[in-house]
Formats: C-alpha cells, structure tokens, sequence
C-alpha cells in the first residue's frame, strides 16, 4: 500500500472491535476505503467525528496506534480487455501470479438501469441440458439461482451450461469457494480452451469472510463493462451466496442491528436483489444473465436465504437425485424458469409450451401412482403406464447428462408420449396433434 | 427564510442533520452532495438532530454536507398527462431521464409542461363549488379528464373567474376562486398532494354492492370481488402472484389501472412496457397502455422510495377517482413495502414487533386498504378504487405478522397454493381456501342473481360443495384404495376434477381463454354444474376416470375456442352426446331417493371408519 504524498495519515485509533474499529476523522465519506495497518477496510458509519471502519480481513492484531490512511473513494476495478483470462481476490488483486491490470478505474456497485431502457430479454441459452432446455428455458437477461444440497453436482453442471452457453463472456464469482472447486472450475475452463472469454474474482474458504461482499460487485461491474461498451453476451456465475449471506449476517450483528428472520438482517431482500437485478438486456444488444448457487440446508427453502433469493430470482432450478434411473435429474415440479414463456413457443417450436406442461402433468400424475403403489393397492391400467413413461422421461430427457437440441429434445418427447399414451389423454390442442402426435 | 440543517452523521441510508429552525414530522429536504441534491424525508426529531431517510444511495456523504427544508410533505403533481406514463416512487418520470442508468439525484417532472390541453369550462362566474367540484375538463387522450377544485377547499367557495374555452398548458391559470374566508385562490390543471393523506372530495362511502369483473374465472364466479372492494393474494415465490396481476390488469373492467411494482423484478416491469402498448383492450378497442399509469420501484431502487411508492400509486387512483371513474389498483408486493418499513425502523433503533417488524405494521397496512373504496361525490357521481395487492409471505408461512396484518383489513383473500402451482393448475388461486366476504354481502348476492340468474348464488354454493366433496373423496380414495370405496366416490372426486379443470383453472397465456367475460363465464357454469348434476351409470371404478377425462378434454377445447363459434358449438354437442352415454335420467322424487341412499352409505362408511 503506497501512500500518496496528499493524504491524511491518522494514527489514533479509538475503539476496536473484532471487525471494526473507530477513529476520530475529518472529511470522510460514506463508504469510502481506507487502509488499517496495510489491511483493507471501509467506512460504514459516521457520527459526527467518529468514523466507524469495517476491516475486511479482521482486527487481530491492530494496535491503537496502527496507521489509517483514507483512499477518498469507494472500492473500485480498473476495467479494460486485460482482464479477459484473469484471476483476481475479493478486492480485484490478481491471484494468478500476474501482473495487475491497467485500465480505467470505476467504482464497483454502481447505479441501477432505468427500468424503461431495459429491453425484455428474449433470446433463448440452449444448454443441451434438457431438464432445463425444455421445462427450465434459460433467457438472456435472466438471473436464476440453482437451490443445491451441498452434496449435489452443482458447480459441475453449472460448468457444463456456462461452456455450452455460447456465451460472450463469462465472470465467475466465487464466494467462500473450496480451493478445490476454484482449481475444478480452473481446469474445466483451461481444459475447454475458453479461457480468454474467462474472468474469475475468487474469494475461498482461506480467505475472510467479510471480504466476499466485495465479490458480486467486482464480477458485476465488470460485467457491466463488457456488456455496455463491447456490447457482450455476459454470463454470471455467483457461487456459493448463501455464504455471501452469511457474511451479511456477520457484519449485521456486529454492528449491532436486530436480525430478523433466521438470524438474517433486516435488509437481506434489498441486499440479495442489488446483486441479483444486475441480470439485465441492454437496448444495444448487451446482456447480463446471472446464473448463482444458493446451497439449502437439509433441503430447506423456507431458511430467509434461499426464500428471498426465491423471491427475487426469475425461477429456481432443483436437482434431484432419482433413484428409479439412478442419475441426477432436474427436478421438474420445483424448478421454475419465469422467463421462459418469452422464447418457448416463439424462438423455440410451438409446440413447446403444451410438451412441457403435458409431460410434467403426467409426470405429476405417475408420483401419484407411485404413492398408490407403495401403500400397496392395485394400480390401473393407465397408473402403470404413467410409471413407465417416467422412468424414460426421467432418463431420456430430465438426466442432466442429456447434451440435445431444443428440436431433438421435442421430438424426443412426443415419441415418448406417443409410445404409452391416448391422444386424448394428454389434453393437448387438436391442431399440435394434427401435427406432431406420433402414436396411435 | 427556509431551515438548514448540515450532515451530522450517516449509517446507510439514514442521515442525521443538526438544524437551524423549525422543521416537521415527514418534511421533505434536499442534502447537496458536491451538486448533487439527495431527496430526504424526516422521520424523527431529537432537539435540533434531525434523523433522514434519503430516498438515494449515501455513497459519499460526509459530514458538514448542507441540506435545505422545503416545508412540505412528500407529495405527487396531479394533473393530465399522468396516463401512460412510468414512474418511479417519487413520481419521477423515468422516460424523461437520460442514459441507461438511474442518476443519483435526477428528478424529473410528472407532467408534460410544454403540452397544451383543450380546455372546457363547466363552471361559470359566481357558482359555488365544493372540494373536488368539477371545474372543466380536458381530453387527456381518450379519458375525458376533469380538471378538480383543490381537494383541501373547507366548505364552499365562488369562482370568481374562469378561462374561455381554449388551449392552455396545464401550468396556466384557469380559474380563480374566493373561499368561505374570503382568500382568493388561482387554480391551475395541476395540483399538489401530499401522498400519505387520503383525498376525501365525496360525500360518502356506501359498502361496495356491484360485482368487478376481471375475467378471471376462478375469482368471478367462486369468490368475487365487489367494486370498490379490498383483496389480497398471499403466495409462496413461483405460486403465480404476478402472472396473476397481469392478467387483472390486462382483463379487468376498470377504466384506469394503476399498477405499483414495488421491490419487485425489473423484467416483470419491462414486460408490461412491452406488451401493454400492443395489447387491445376487448372493451374499448385502445391498448392497454393508454388506460394504465405504472409506478415502476424495482427491488434494486432505493428501499426508502419504494415505501413511498405505493402512497404515490394510491394518491393517484384517488385522483382519478375523484373523476367519477373506476380505478384498480394493484400493487405487487406490499411485503416489499413492509420490509422497507422493517429497515427503517431498525436503523432508527424501534423496540422491534414480531419479526422485527415496526409495532404499528398492521395499523399501517389497515390505513392503507381503507383508501380503497366505492364513493359518491359531492357531485352525485360515483368513482370507486378497487384494491389487489400481493403479499410474499416469508417461507410462504401464512402466520407472518404481514399476512396476517392484511388478512384482517383486506375483504377477499386469495390464497396461491403451492400444490396447484406444483401440478401447473394455473391460476393457483385454491378455491377452498379463499374466500370473498362479498359474496356473503345480501347487496352483492342480490346484485348478482338479479344481473346473471335467480339462482347464481346457490349455484356456486352448490358448486364449492361439490369441490369439498370431491377433496374428502379423494382423500378417502388415497387412503382406502380405488376398490375398497364406493363408486360413488370416485363420481364426486371426478366431478369435482370436472369443476377444477374447466373453471378454475385457465389459461393466462391463450389468446382466447386468458380472458373470460362473465356471460361466458355464466355458460359455462351452467353447463358444468348441469353434468355435476347428473347421475352416471358405471359398472365400476374403473371406466370412470377415463369417461371423465374425455369430458374435461371436451370442455378444455371448448375454453379454447371463440365463444359460441361454430367450432364451440360442434363441442358442445359433442360433450353432450358423451353426457348423454353414461347419464341416469332421473325423476326428481328418484334423485331426491338416491341422495338419500348415498347419504346412508356414507354413514355407514363412517361407521366401518370408526
């Protein structure tokens, strides 16, 4: 940390406290940065003289007389094409050994897009994933949340839809990321050759915690860049926020507020939707699609983190590992797309939407035969075909190691319907029968 | 000589400034941050400290920043040209900001200053008027729009002079008028409100008695709202509470929708921008744009605007109902507003309530649902403000302090089940938990037989019967087994499947369906609660569920299809033909037996139970 020939250096500290300490200062600006001993902090509260500093990576060990010097400006990245391939910390510090970049310095956290210059977000992302291509549609401009047990495949598949996402650009964040899915992620990009459209800013389980707040603001405000002035395809990853809630939760109570639900702060809802409302289509083309891990507590989505998230996100997609085909599948009846009625059918073919909604219909009606049977009664005729076409809906479409277009996967499905249904037991319109129907 | 203050200290967005006069409870001041003026409201005084809620992000803000007082409420313009525009929570217009993103401190006007309206006098020189009297009006596109004395006017007061018809800009004097005190005032098209006070121009507020059509089945015709009437939709996320408000918005029979987006997603904003100027209204043949004003706060704007919003929002209803016009006004999360309300009163410190919500949440939200309501005005005309919000209960746990404050001020209450939404029966309005006080209103059972047919009340009495059957049926079946019930179970489960699938359930994304008027809504009800009547002749449970899978296809694709087309009517034979296979015609002295013998069964059922 150079210290520049104009600024003020305080020595007197007043009050130290596990994350904060308090020193009396003249001049200073809410949110600004200062350093603490070298170590990173920020200004978040002011009375009067007093100015409460919140330091990152704790205060162990600072003295009263440790050395404050005030940077005069909110945490900021210094944006230009360089950063393309590039590891860097919570405070936009390269990690990969390189030299640190150059380019124009901006505040991170900015301000939000005017509702009415956002385009509505209408192009379709094909994963291949057909768990999520035909009953999830992901959209650009879209932010939406995978609620993942920590046990489950989730940083695997979310790799999978960021590589096949043909994606301009993609910024992950990670948030209290093992080290060893930040080298997993690592080597899934290097492997792929993708790493030139690849900007990560990494904050892992070795680092404070506190300083994963800096992270969603780093990878966004960097995806602002590439999608404002290079009029790029930005893909978000945000993993784990849970943890970056948790991290919420620390600086709350120490600053002494009432939580509210679950321990949480107050203002959790506001919190998780200025990251999250940071998905957006621009009217030039640019876009920022979101896409985060929130990972659930024994399952639990009624915990403030992820009922919040729910609330904020554009649907959620669940994994499930099921049992009768022995793969993870995505969880049709939990996982919610809210933006794909705006491609489905329109982008993709017309018949998509009534596939969807009269393959997870039946799908719905075959957990109720499956209840039938495991309390022993008889099944009928039409029970026990629901049960066998989940299983091959199950294997042949929901798995999510399926890798198909959006037409073979349509396809796939009307053969499946086809094969153990009536026409009129699956309630479609007469003139996509007309069409498609492909069984007796 | 306005007051100042000066920046004492700042914790989010709450500021303290030290004062140097007078200042009042909600006051609204200006902070200048290096040229950059941060609105800010008063929420509490301590001596000369003076504690802010800025409206704007306090990035920056340092000590010794001044601020000036205004010595007003916050307040909205009303006037014309209010139509069609998007707001934020201040009532900024946010077509008139510039760049993609939202500047700190950029406030723009709510009119159009430089447009020029036609004006019309009704009024002459000499007349008494009243607050809210009618003093002309002006075409504000297609909305004939009065132009109102002031709202405040105690008693009544003689104009003293009104403009000739003519253009004006909505800034130019148009009249002046002498009160009962002998002050002389000059009135404009434009006037000043102050948003947290209700505009209270009419003479009375009759209990509301008229039905409100939304076009919503499963609200008109099982639990209805009256005109004027209060409802709320508490859901769990993804139980369909914004598809829902769309399509109110788009199908209701209101002549001015104000839509507030508070603390919600941006997109769901985007796409009533998108859609609603290319969408026709059936009604009136315009778009919907140009019936709708909408208060845009999304849940990335300032959390202190966005408890603004929804005063705003409702401050113009009110506005326009002073008109003598029908307005609905939908909010879309007044949790949101709540949380907004929790943040600030735990920076200022409040011993929390439950949840750590403020005390006086559930006061707040009653004063609120109360501005609702069907009026007459000191004219004789009537205006109403019909009011849906949405509740996002946390966890989708009704037994939340926001839940439960607005269960007890709203009238109708639409519970969004997550089980519906689980199986795609959209709209997932459950149609047992919900109900409408309304309906149970002699004015608005009166209203209805007398407008649809003598015995519509009963009938859909009958009908939410029939829905409680089939669930206890269902329930019976899936813990004895298909073939240890009698087949009359099954009969009932699958009528009340008939109900589900053709009634309640619609489809908001169909040309056709999304919206049905309450003629339609009438047929089909009456052809529904025709075969619910019936009884069938089944050999066992087994033919069942198909026969009735075919009808529900049947009257599906009728939901599909132009009302009374020929395409219709060929189904509706079609479906009575198949009625006609299986239907027992009986006597009514044999259906009156048969009740009987079903009733015995069901005893005796009991007792095998038990």
């Amino acid at each position: 940390m150079n210290t520049k020939a104009f600024q003020k250096i305080y020595t007197k500290i007043e009050n130290i406290t596990k994350a904060t300490c308090t020193i009396h200062a003249e001049g200073v600006a809410n949110e600004e940065m200062a350093y603490v001993d070298g170590r990173p902090a920020q200004v978040v509260k002011i009375k009067g003289k007093e100015v409460t500093l919140q330091v990152f990576t704790g205060t162990a060990g600072i003295k009263t007389n440790s050395e404050v010097v005030f940077t005069g400006k909110a945490p900021t990245i210094k944006l230009s094409d360089d950063l393309r391939g590039r590891f860097f910390n919570a405070y936009g510090d390269p990690i990969d050994g390189g030299a640190p970049v150059e380019g124009r310095e901006v505040e991170i956290g900015g301000p939000s897009v005017n509702p009415v210059r956002r385009q509505q977000p209408s192009q379709f992302i094909p994963t291949g994933i057909a768990g999520i291509d035909l009953n999830n549609t992901l959209v650009t401009g879209q932010k939406i949340p995978f609620f993942a047990d920590p046990d489950q495949p989730f940083n695997q598949v979310m790799a999978d839809v960021a590589l096949r996402a043909e994606a301009d650009m993609i910024i992950l964040g990670g948030m209290g990321l093992s080290n060893d899915d930040y080298l997993y992620y690592k080597a899934r990009f290097d492997n792929a050759g993708a790493l030139d459209r690849i900007i990560s800013f990494i904050n892992t389980t070795d680092d404070a915690p506190v300083e994963r707040l800096l992270v969603p603001d780093m990878a966004l405000t960097t995806a602002e860049y590439f999608a404002v002035e290079k009029q790029m395809k930005v893909l978000v990853l945000l993993t784990d926020v849970t943890l970056y809630a948790d991290a919420l939760a620390i600086v709350s109570n120490r600053m002494d507020q009432i939580p509210s639900k679950d321990s949480m702060p107050g203002s959790l809802y506001s919190d998780l939707a200025k990251i999250y409302e940071k998905a957006v289509q621009f009217p030039d083309g640019g876009s920022i699609t979101i896409i985060a891990v929130t990972t659930l507590s024994g399952g639990d989505i009624t915990h403030a983190i992820p009922d919040n998230t729910g609330y904020i996100t554009e649907g959620q997609l669940y994994l499930r590992r099921d049992s009768d085909i022995g793969k993870v599948i995505v969880d049709p009846f939990r996982s919610l797309s809210r933006l794909k009625q705006l491609v489905i059918g329109k982008v993709t073919r017309e018949d998509h939407p009534q596939v969807m909604n009269t393959c997870v219909r039946l799908y719905a009606d075959a957990a109720n035969a499956k209840t039938k049977q495991e309390n022993g009664f008889d099944l009928s005729d039409y029970d026990e075909r629901c049960i066998s076409y989940a299983s091959e809906y199950a294997r042949e479409l929901l798995a999510i190691d399926i890798d198909i277009n959006a037409v073979k996967m349509l396809d796939t499905a009307w053969d499946i319907l086809g094969k153990y249904f009536k026409p009129e037991e699956v309630g479609m319109k007469q003139s996509l029968m007309d069409t498609y129907w492909k069984g007796n | 000589m306005s007051t100042k203050g000066k920046v004492i200290g700042v914790v989010a967005n709450m500021v303290t400034l030290k004062v140097d006069g007078p200042v009042g409870q909600n006051e609204i001041c200006f902070i200048d941050l290096k040229g950059e003026k941060l609105m800010a409201e008063v929420i509490k005084i301590t001596g000369d400290a003076v504690a802010v809620q800025v409206f704007e992000s306090t990035r920056g803000l340092y000590v010794g920043c001044e601020a000036t007082f205004e010595d007003r409420m916050l307040e909205v313009t009303l006037g014309p040209g209010m139509l069609s525009k998007i707001y934020d929570g201040l009532q900024n217009d946010l077509e008139k900001m510039e760049g993609v993103f939202l500047k700190r401190g950029d406030y723009t006007y709510a009119l159009d200053a430089d447009k020029k309206w036609d004006f019309k006098p009704f009024v002459a020189v000499g007349d008494e008027i009243e607050s809210g009297a009618w003093l002309g009006e002006v075409l504000e596109g297609w909305l004939p729009h009065r132009i109102m004395a002031p709202f405040n006017l105690k008693g009544t007061a003689k104009v003293t002079s009104i403009v000739a018809e003519g253009s004006y800009l909505s800034s130019d004097t148009i009249a002046v008028i002498t009160t009962a005190d002998g002050e002389s005032l000059s009135l404009t098209m434009e006037m000043k409100w102050p948003v947290k006070k209700e505009i209270r121009a009419y003479k009375h507020k009759p209990r509301p008695f008229k039905l409100f059509e939304t076009g919503v089945r499963t609200l008109d015709t099982l639990n209805p709202i009256a005109e004027g009437g209060t409802g709320f939709t508490p859901g769990p996320f993804g139980a369909g509470k914004t598809v829902l408000q769309h399509a109110l918005a788009k199908n209701a029979e209101a002549d001015i929708i104000v839509m507030v987006a508070c603390g919600e997603r941006a997109n769901e904003v985007v796409e009533i921008f998108h859609e609603f100027p290319e969408l026709i209204d059936p009604r009136s043949g315009r778009t919907l744009m140009e019936r709708t004003v909408i208060i845009a706060n999304t849940s990335n704007m300032p959390v202190a605007a966005r408890e603004a919003s929804v005063y705003t929002g409702m401050t113009i209803a009110e506005y326009y109902r002073s008109m003598g016009l029908k307005v609905l006004l939908l909010a879309d999360s007044t949790s949101r507003w709540a949380q907004a309300l929790r943040e600030m009163s735990n920076r200022m410190e409040e011993l929390p309530g439950q949840d750590a919500f403020p005390m006086d949440l559930s006061a707040i939200i009653a004063n609120f649902y109360s501005r609702a309501g069907f009026v007459e005005l000191n004219n004789g005309k009537t205006g109403s403000i019909t009011f849906l919000g949405s509740v996002s209960p946390a966890g989708g746990n009704l037994k939340e302090p926001v839940t439960e404050s607005t269960q007890k001020a709203s009238r109708c209450f639409y519970s969004l089940d997550q089980g519906r939404a689980d199986s795609k029966r959209y709209p997932s309005i459950h149609p047992l938990d919900s109900y409408s006080k309304y309906s149970e209103y002699p004015e608005v059972m009166e209203y209805l037989n007398s407008r649809l047919q003598p015995n519509w009340s009963d009938m859909i009495v009958e009908m939410k019967d029939i829905l409680l059957r089939g669930k206890e049926a269902k329930d019976q079946i899936n813990i004895l087994g298909d073939d240890s019930v009698p087949v009359e179970y099954h009969v009932i489960y699958n009528k009340s499947e008939v109900i589900d699938s053709s009634i309640l359930q619609q489809d908001a994304f169909d040309a056709i369906d999304s919206s049905c008027p309450m003629e339609r809504q009438q047929y089909m009800t009456n052809i529904v609660m025709d075969i619910c009547g019936h009884s069938f002749d089944f050999s066992g449970y087994e033919e069942i569920g198909g026969y009735f899978r075919k009808i529900n296809n049947i009257i599906r694709q009728m939901n599909y299809q132009e009302f009374k087309s020929e395409k219709f009517l060929s189904l509706e034979k079609e479906l009575a033909a198949l009625v006609d296979e299986k239907k027992i015609d009986l006597t009514a002295a044999e259906r009156r037996a048969d009740e009987l013998l079903e009733l015995v069964e069901e005893r005796s059922a009991e007792r095998v139970a038990q």
